[in-house]
């Protein structure tokens, strides 16, 4: 870093530094590896290329991270069951339009009823959260671990076990495009999603309260803030967040796979968080940060795949690539490479003197 | 004071605790009675269905294993309990999906009251310690046979052998046990995935020949779960099969058997070549994910392999797996057969008269495909028909 000179100091010690620079650099390597991964061709009236299929299937890790942003903020904890929820809300609204069955080739109720009524059960979710953590000051880790858990089982009891199929084009719209636009639906939403939020952080104070409560509760409550509704209103938020990712997951396959909708997904969103540069111990966050942190992870899939790495070994490259990133953010590796740099010139200093 | 309602409470719960734990295990008696007022259904479906399966299997090569195992009987015919009612317990692994609730389904309607069998049916919910103990529960009821649907391979030494020294012959099904003595276990009935492999091989070289196709057959692989015994059965075949047939393996990467997956890897792979003409998938789900890829690649799923058109053939026919093999967008269809049932009564009954069985054996599976080219298929010296798959063919499946 050092050697960047001194115009660029500045712009290093720019919060949104190392996540944008995390991303370039995940993003070059693929120049080297797989020189075609920038091409971007419309084939077939819809975008096409490695580049928009990291925006593409970033969209619901993207909009998970901006939920999971807030209640890392608020609580200083995380919310382990976004993956549940986002399945919880899938099960909900294939089953509605299906009518009970397993598969289907037409709505046996209005889309988007069903889709609503997914959206409210999974804003009930984060709101069990929410009372969990606010209310009762559970742990926030142990608070969503319950969703974790019995969030898929109740997906299944709702499916009843079974993958529901809606074989209805008007279902595949938001996992594909709209229309004949070439723009993958899904880049849509999610750009909606971060518009919405980013605009409502700006215009109201409440990003500002959310730091404040995750800062020290205590004051904030002194100075006139409600940390449990803060907290109550984030954990809410991160559910809507996880039921709009799992509307996007399940038209994607057309269905709601229980199992597999949304598995995973919340240490991705919490990796986001952390990829960047938020404290996961609440206070302070960036919500760019985050959003980055989000399409970091996925350019990473995307990248690996294109290098032909199989996708059970991937886990192994994403930890030594998270490992890198992680410790290059932080602050404390950098004072104990300070310390030695002046450890050795002070050796050196020593070793002069000794030596004149 | 306070210590005195913590005791109270802790005393209570635990209380409860117990009622629970019985009730979970007495819920199985209960459970059964709404199951059993789907059963009449379940049996209508199967005994409508049974006539036109019957033909299949006639048509089907007799050289079947199971079916040549079965000698006069057909694979598929329930063997009826004359006499005192048999009480059969049976130990599955859960309802994780419609394949294993069509196992379940087979199994109950296969050992009903009508058949002269009591089936005492137990839901482990993936988990081992509940089969353990349910086996248990089965000994202490001495039931006549245990069927085992074990859910994990390995820790069965201890509970069978306390099956064994109660006199309780154990018929494990689908998947295997790892034990240290394998007559543990009176028998083992599964599914052969490396014969599935061969067989959709088989298929695709045949069909091709038939096609007269002559240039680079480029072939994807999407694998299952590494490490499932599907996976390595499947992979072992094509792996095999493309070395033999000089097919060029463009990709072979895991899809976890699931949808989403299936259609991300699919779509990466689409981006590295453009030449992909074959994609063999190693489940339906994966199947539909790929399919999905390749259409959103601006690419024709087919069978028309001569005028760019990209093959899918998929495993596991299940029903939506099917429906897809009927409209021409998956080629062939191998099944992994659930309906154990039948092969079961037929286990139980040659076992009450005494007889031995094959220590393990397989299940009789088929594959389906919706094009008549190909009408047989021959892996290791074994002719294995291929049915023609029609809308009929597919209103008369169980599942």
């Amino acid at each position: 870093m050092n050697k960047k000179g001194f115009s660029l100091k500045g712009l290093t010690k720019k919060r949104l530094f190392m996540p944008i620079a995390c991303l370039i650099v995940v993003l070059l390597i693929n120049l080297v590896k797989t020189p075609d991964f920038f091409n971007i061709s419309i084939n077939n009236g819809v975008l096409y290329g490695y580049i928009i299929d990291v925006i593409n299937r970033g969209s619901e890790l993207a909009i998970l991270a901006i939920g999971m942003t807030l209640v890392a903020s608020s609580s200083g904890g995380t919310d382990i069951s976004v993956g549940a929820i986002a399945a919880v809300a899938a099960a909900v609204i294939t089953n509605i339009l299906s009518g009970g069955t397993d598969s289907v080739n037409e709505f046996h109720a209005p889309l988007l009823l069903a889709i609503l009524a997914g959206l409210l059960v999974a804003v009930l979710c984060g709101m069990w959260n929410g009372f969990l953590v606010a209310s009762l000051k559970i742990q926030p880790m142990v608070a969503t671990l319950i969703l974790y858990t019995a969030g898929r089982g109740i997906a299944q009891l709702i499916t009843r076990g079974q993958i529901t199929y809606i074989r209805v084009d008007a279902y595949k719209v938001i996992g594909s495009q709209f229309g004949k636009n070439p723009v993958p639906a899904p880049i849509y939403v999610a750009v909606l999603m971060i518009v919405i939020a980013t605009l409502f952080l700006k215009y109201t104070a409440f990003g500002l309260y959310v730091q404040t409560v995750g800062i020290n509760a205590k004051a904030a409550r002194l100075v006139g803030l409600n940390p449990v509704k803060i907290q109550f209103l984030c954990y809410m938020i991160c559910g809507l967040m996880a039921g709009i990712a799992g509307v996007i997951y399940s038209s994607r396959i057309y269905s709601c796979d229980a199992n597999n909708i949304g598995l995973n997904v919340e240490m991705d969103a919490i990796l986001a968080v952390a990829l960047g540069g938020n404290s996961l111990a609440g206070g302070k966050f960036s919500l760019p940060g985050s959003l980055i942190g989000a399409y970091t992870i996925q350019a990473l899939t995307t990248s690996l795949y294109a290098m032909g790495v199989s996708s059970d070994q991937l886990p192994v490259y994403k930890a030594i690539v998270v490992v890198v990133i992680v410790s290059l953010q932080s602050p404390e590796l950098y004072k104990m490479l300070k310390h030695r740099k002046a450890n050795s010139e002070k050796k050196n200093l020593i070793k002069e003197a000794v030596q004149s | 004071m306070k210590r005195k309602a913590l005791a109270i409470f802790m005393c209570t719960a635990m209380a409860a605790g117990i009622m629970t734990g019985c009730g979970s295990s007495a819920s199985t008696t209960p459970s059964e009675a709404p199951a059993a007022s789907e059963a009449p259904a379940a049996s209508e479906a199967a005994s409508s269905e049974a006539p036109a399966a019957s033909e299949a299997a006639s048509t089907e090569a007799a050289s079947t294993e199971a079916a040549a195992e079965a000698g006069e009987s057909a694979a598929d015919e329930v063997a009826k309990n004359d006499g005192e009612v048999l009480n059969i317990g049976f130990a599955q692994v859960g309802a994780e999906s419609d394949w294993r609730t069509a196992c379940t389904d087979s199994v109950k309607s296969a050992f009903s009251a009508e058949n002269g069998y009591n089936l005492i049916f137990n839901d482990a919910q993936q988990k081992q310690e509940n089969q353990i103990k349910a086996i248990r529960d089965f000994i202490s009821q001495d039931v006549d046979y245990i069927i085992l649907d074990p859910v994990t391979e390995t820790g069965w030494d201890q509970p069978l052998q306390e099956a064994a020294d109660a006199g309780i012959p154990v018929i494990v099904v689908d998947r295997m046990v790892d034990v240290s003595d394998s007559s543990l276990y009176t028998a083992w009935i599964g599914s052969d995935f490396e014969l599935e492999g061969k067989k959709a091989c088989a298929y695709l070289k045949a069909y091709l020949d038939a096609k007269g196709f002559t240039d680079t057959v480029n072939i994807v692989d999407i694998q299952g779960t590494i490490g499932a015994s599907a996976q390595i059965g499947r992979t072992a075949a094509f792996d095999a099969a493309a070395k033999e047939n000089g097919w060029n393996v463009v990709s072979q990467q895991t899809g976890e058997f699931t949808q989403a997956k299936g259609q991300e890897v699919m779509e990466s792979i689409l981006k590295q070549s453009d030449d992909v003409n074959v994609v063999y998938c190693e489940n339906d789900n994966e199947a539909f994910g790929a399919r999905d890829a390749i259409e959103a690649a601006g690419k024709k799923v087919g069978t028309d392999i001569a005028n760019g058109d990209i093959i899918i053939m998929s495993f596991d026919a299940t029903n939506a797996g099917l429906t897809d093999t009927l409209d021409g967008s998956i080629l062939v269809n191998t099944e992994c057969n659930p309906l154990y049932g039948p092969v079961l009564t037929q286990y139980v009954q040659k076992l009450k008269a005494g007889e031995t069985l094959d220590h393990d054996s397989y299940i009789a599976e088929s594959q389906f495909s919706a094009d008549d080219t190909v009408t047989s298929v021959n892996v290791d010296g074994t002719d294995y028909a291929v049915t023609l798959l029609t809308q009929d063919v597919l209103n008369a499946r169980a599942y």
